[in-house]
């Protein structure tokens, strides 16, 4: 262990014991009689407010990875590396209208999950496994990487092996087996308290000693100019890509299921349309957090062998003191647990409700949900640090990348769903099948080609698909995702209308135009979920449906 | 499967649930920010730059607070009358001053 850190590794662990002894508090906070039912422990209780729903979105929306990786992006593709920051302003008012129908309509026919409002909404139980199914491949990564910014960080301090990664993860699986929801909410306090602070103490420290912000961009001007296509600026070819790959990216974000449980545990639909006021805020953190990618060009930092990640931790280091990097490394290190514990959960409770509870155990008591559920928040984590210890890295920012591309084909079902019926299940699942397999055939064909142009990695080179390759006499390129959304879209519409033609049955709507309008003061609100048995709503049978 | 379907397709919900509407004219203002941000050929320039900013980081940074201006303004101007939320307000200290195992009993 020569060549640790002792002050930033010690300042890192005690922080990190804070947050734990944080998070096994937190069952005790905002307390309910029993948080042995899904509803307690898997969404919170669903009665967090707008302070507590702003930590809590987001701490789940904008992950350590995020933080890492986005500069990383910046550091050596330049401006198209900055598609995080118009990704994250168009995303709020995109589904300002949105959120609100799904939380409502959850609330009345009490939904857990997006897949359970899509077998309610279109009586399809495949269409809902298949929701089910996207949402936990797309998900599962997705926690894997968030293991990526903590390995960065412990890099950076020269702590080596994987143990202090495993120990982390099995404190995180331990309190959110505890407590749940509400573990994640509260340490999203400490962790953004934290990374703000770390980003208030950069953007006005790190451009003095560098010089000037003329001097940042004039460092990675020069940078690039050597280099092939990537600049300060996006090159005329790349700006279709760079508008579909931010426009593709917040559509897909509200479709993870690990948003949608940030969603629905708000309290209120007002909590929610004042949350996409408020959570830009992040958006202006992330926007300054890309550019310290440009930073790292001008301070002429190196990454730490070929992981392109460590940079940023790297610049801290060179630029703070010990004591302040330890506290910065905090801030990813902790950024990394929460949606890590958000996911894992969003996972839990779909693999709970739309599989054990729809296809192998049909009679499961509120009880042994919650029972499933947390064993398989913890099952899905030991998945995460298996997959980033025994298969390479890569696979798992490969998977993410098709995560991206897949959870996108849920946007029939699930948001326009939000709006109409006129869709046919049929349709849905016939689009899903289409927009998947043209987003997967896409991304198999991209190419990852090196500095000098040569092909570094035959298939899953990345998610901008050349339009040439369809035959268009174009240079320029498109978000797979975008592209595959597009393929799904039409399919539906068409099957639609050749299945309506038909007069093939479209199941019955479980849900009521009323439903999506609720408020919580209404007499059809609930907080028990059960679309299983979804009784028609306002008519008190709880009886009947526990 | 077949438990989805005896409940009622449509019409308004019994227990008197009031049938609101999400619609507004000034929905429409959401546009702006989702639109504007995508148009790149807008923004990808290097002047004018401002405190050393090339234009395409510094109004890029600058959509962030259109996006809020537009959510603020949409959200004040479709808000509802305050009995509303007050009502509203108060439905949540109620449901939270009361443990999730009560209410379930009292359905």
């Amino acid at each position: 262990m020569d060549g640790v850190n002792v002050v930033e590794l010690t300042i890192v662990i005690v922080l990190f014991l804070v947050v734990t002894v944080m998070g096994f508090v937190a069952s005790r906070w905002r307390r309910a009689e029993s948080l042995m039912h899904l509803d307690e422990w898997g969404l919170g209780g669903r009665s967090f407010g707008t302070w507590i729903t702003w930590f809590l979105l987001g701490g789940d929306l904008y992950t350590a990875y995020t933080f890492v990786a986005v500069p990383a992006l910046v550091f050596g593709a330049g401006a198209a590396g900055f598609f995080a920051v118009p990704y994250t302003v168009v995303i709020y008012p995109l589904v300002f209208l949105v959120v609100i129908r799904l939380w409502s309509v959850s609330h009345v026919r009490g939904f857990v999950t997006p897949a359970d409002f899509v077998r309610a909404r279109f009586d399809s139980p495949v269409m809902a496994l298949l929701v089910a199914l996207t949402g936990i491949v797309a998900t599962m990564p997705y926690i894997a990487l968030q293991l990526v910014g903590i390995e960065a960080i412990l890099k950076a301090m020269g702590v080596e092996g994987e143990l202090p990664l495993v120990v982390a993860f099995v404190i995180l699986a331990l309190y959110t087996y505890n407590s749940g929801l509400r573990a994640p909410a509260l340490i999203a306090f400490v962790k953004d308290t934290l990374i703000y602070l770390t980003i208030i103490v950069a953007v006005i420290v790190i451009p003095t000693k560098l010089g000037g912000w003329d001097a940042i961009f004039g460092a990675a001007e020069e940078k690039f100019s050597a280099g092939t296509g990537a600049g300060v600026l996006l090159p005329a070819t790349g700006q279709l890509g760079y508008a579909t790959l931010a426009l593709g990216s917040a559509l897909a974000l509200f479709l993870y299921p690990h948003s949608i449980t940030g969603v629905l545990a708000a309290s209120n639909r007002d909590v929610l349309k004042r949350n996409m006021s408020a959570l830009p805020v992040y958006s202006l953190a992330l926007g300054f957090i890309a550019l310290l990618g440009f930073m790292a060009i001008a301070a002429g930092v190196t990454p730490i062998g070929e992981d392109g990640n460590t940079i940023v931790p790297v610049l801290f280091q060179e630029m703070f003191p010990s004591w302040f990097a330890g506290i910065a490394f905090a801030a990813i290190g902790i950024g990394a647990l929460v949606p890590a514990a958000i996911m894992s959960i969003a996972a839990a409770n779909l693999f709970t409700r739309n599989i054990y509870k729809e296809f192998l155990k049909r009679d499961a008591t509120p009880r042994q949900e919650a029972q499933v559920a947390k064993v398989t928040s913890l099952v899905v984590k030991v998945g995460a640090v298996a997959a980033i210890l025994f298969i390479d890295p890569q696979f798992s920012i490969d998977l993410q990348l098709i995560g991206g591309v897949i959870i996108l084909q849920t946007l029939p079902a699930v948001a326009l769903g939000l709006y109409t019926r006129w869709l046919h299940r049929g349709a849905l699942i016939a689009g899903w099948v289409a927009g998947m397999a043209a987003g997967l055939l896409m991304l198999y064909n991209i190419q990852r080609l090196g500095p000098d142009g040569s092909v570094v990695r035959e298939h899953f080179g990345g998610s901008s698909f050349a339009l040439a390759k369809l035959g268009l006499d174009v240079q320029s390129s498109v978000y797979a995702g975008f592209l595959a959304l597009l393929v799904n879209l039409v399919v539906t519409v068409l099957v639609t209308a050749a299945l309506r033609a038909a007069k093939v049955p479209d199941g019955v709507d479980g849900t009521a135009e009323a439903d999506y309008t609720a408020e919580r003061e209404d007499p059809t609100f609930r907080d028990l979920p059960d679309p299983l048995e979804s009784a028609p709503p306002g008519t008190g049978d709880a009886g009947a449906r526990r | 499967m077949a438990s989805s379907s005896r409940s009622p397709a449509d019409g308004p919900a019994r227990g008197g649930t009031p049938v609101r509407s999400d619609r507004s004219p000034w929905n429409w203002l959401l546009l702006v920010p989702i639109v504007v941000p995508l148009i790149v050929p807008l923004y990808n320039h290097l002047e004018p730059s401002l405190f050393g900013w090339p234009l395409f980081y510094w109004l890029q940074l600058a959509f962030v607070p259109l996006g809020v201006l537009t959510t603020v303004l949409v959200y004040r101007a479709t808000r509802r009358s305050p009995e509303e939320r007050a009502a509203a307000r108060a439905a949540v200290e109620r449901d939270a001053a009361r443990p999730t195992v009560t209410r379930d009993q009292e359905r």
